[in-house]
């Protein structure tokens, strides 16, 4: 009795220290690798690769260069942060009480919108950035992420950089100015509005494609009212 | 003291204790335990060198702390207390890899956590920690996360070259070994096109942790073909 409460008592307090100790740190940690996600969907116009970047520099560059800003489903802003909305929490709410985050990024090229899409995998929940040029409609990058995606196969939506790539220079809207989103399909037939799956990883893929159509969809008020 | 002094700190049994998990004694191949986390994380080498690392850290130190308290330990609560050793150094990875490299704690996610139940850490304790001294338990704890670590590395170096085409991915000496090549990607041997190589793909099974079961298999088959000493004569 008394070897396993004074165990028990040095153990806790040598993890308490532990976590008191590393929380601060964990938890830079895990806002720069969530600000890494998203500028790696504006990676090709980045003046330094994102891997090559510190940390300090990450979190700089969101500080000097990115407005955030959190919608409704009307398009309007509204108070609270962008980059402390969890995407998870907020598609487990009714469809019109929902908020979305926004990143704006100016470049040198004008502003790049940056949306956030979430959705369903194959076996589990899959979520993105897509970056939108100036003009609302062409694709300036993409960048994904999965949590349990077949490594390998719809894995690979994040692991293969030139998956992402695919989608840089695609349309959301069609010549007459109709919402069409970027399908993944496995043979392109519209080079604008499709882009080239990952073989093997085609439920994955139609996952993505879902995705997309209706993350992109809840920001079309604002992009309405916001137009150049 | 005197008889303190006659025994070497790193003599003949000492060196044993670090070979022989590595070798004839070795926990994946031999003992097959802990298999279930070399199934999952051997997909890039980077992950199984982090997991070897973590595990030989907690292998060696839930050992030395047992064999330090194991006169105290009441037989009744033996297994309990050995939890709590491992499960406090087990926390203490997973908050210093969050704290210092969240990518690959991302990564590995809930197998550090795991190896709390790695049956070669409570292997390790009931069989040698709890009868022996601390610099010995230490020791055989070292010994038996690199008889680990090695299998991780092997079946992890095979699973990246043959099943992504690269080594070490996702730490900082990335090497891209085989694939095509492209703008954002350049391969040391690029299979694109028109080149000698374009027959070649990766092979996607052995990114599946499915294939990690072959190669032990293999290894083991290998290891019993090679090793006299674990023939069995039965």
């Amino acid at each position: 009795m008394k070897f396993t409460v004074i165990m028990t008592i040095i153990a806790g307090l040598i993890l308490a220290g532990m976590f008191y100790a590393t929380e601060p740190i964990a938890k830079k940690n895990a806002a720069v690798f969530k600000k890494r996600a998203i500028l790696s969907s504006i990676s090709s116009m980045l003046d330094k690769p994102l891997k090559q970047m510190s940390d300090d520099e990450v979190i700089a560059l969101f500080t000097e260069k990115m407005e955030q800003k959190v919608l409704n489903m009307k398009g309007e802003a509204v108070e609270g942060s962008a980059e402390n909305l969890s995407m998870a929490a907020e598609a487990k709410l009714k469809e019109a009480d929902r908020k979305l985050p926004i990143f704006i990024y100016n470049s040198k090229d004008g502003t790049v919108n940056i949306v956030g899409v979430y959705g369903n995998g194959l076996w589990d929940k899959i979520w993105g950035y897509v970056a939108l040029k100036s003009d609302n409609k062409t694709i300036a990058g993409t960048s994904f992420d999965h949590r349990g995606e077949t490594p390998g196969l719809g894995a690979e939506i994040k692991d293969d950089p030139t998956f992402a790539y695919r989608f840089i220079g695609k349309t959301i809207l069609d010549d007459a100015g109709k919402y069409t989103s970027v399908s993944v399909m496995k043979k392109v037939t519209d080079g604008d509005h499709q882009v080239d799956g990952i073989g093997g990883a085609t439920l994955t893929g139609d996952g993505v494609t879902e995705m997309m159509v209706r993350g992109i969809e809840y920001y079309l008020p604002y992009f309405q009212k916001n137009k150049n | 003291m005197a008889d303190k002094e006659k025994t070497p700190l790193f003599g003949p049994k000492e060196k044993r204790l670090l070979w022989d998990p590595i070798n004839d004694n070795n926990p994946i191949t031999v003992q097959v335990l802990g298999v279930c986390s070399a199934l999952a994380v051997t997909s890039l080498v980077y992950k199984s060198v982090v997991m070897a690392i973590a595990v030989i850290f907690v292998l060696a130190f839930a050992n030395l702390i047992t064999s330090l308290i194991r006169n105290y330990i009441p037989s009744q609560v033996r297994m309990i207390a050995q939890l709590v050793i491992i499960a406090t150094l087990v926390t203490i990875v997973e908050l210093t890899l969050k704290a210092t490299n969240y990518a690959i704690y991302k990564e590995l996610s809930v197998f550090i956590g795991l190896i709390i139940t790695n049956c070669i850490v409570m292997g390790r304790l009931e069989a040698y920690a709890l009868a022996n001294k601390p610099w010995q338990s230490f020791l055989d704890g070292i010994g038996n996360g690199l008889g680990y670590g090695v299998i991780l590395i092997i079946v992890g170096v095979i699973r990246e070259i043959f099943g992504k085409g690269t080594l070490f991915a996702g730490s900082p000496i990335q090497m891209n070994i085989i694939g095509k090549s492209n703008d954002l990607v350049q391969y040391w041997i690029n299979t694109s096109g028109d080149s000698m190589m374009s027959w070649y793909s990766n092979n996607g099974l052995l990114a599946l942790p499915v294939s990690s079961l072959f190669l032990i298999g293999i290894l083991i088959w290998w290891q019993r073909g090679k090793n006299k000493k674990l023939i069995d004569i039965s």
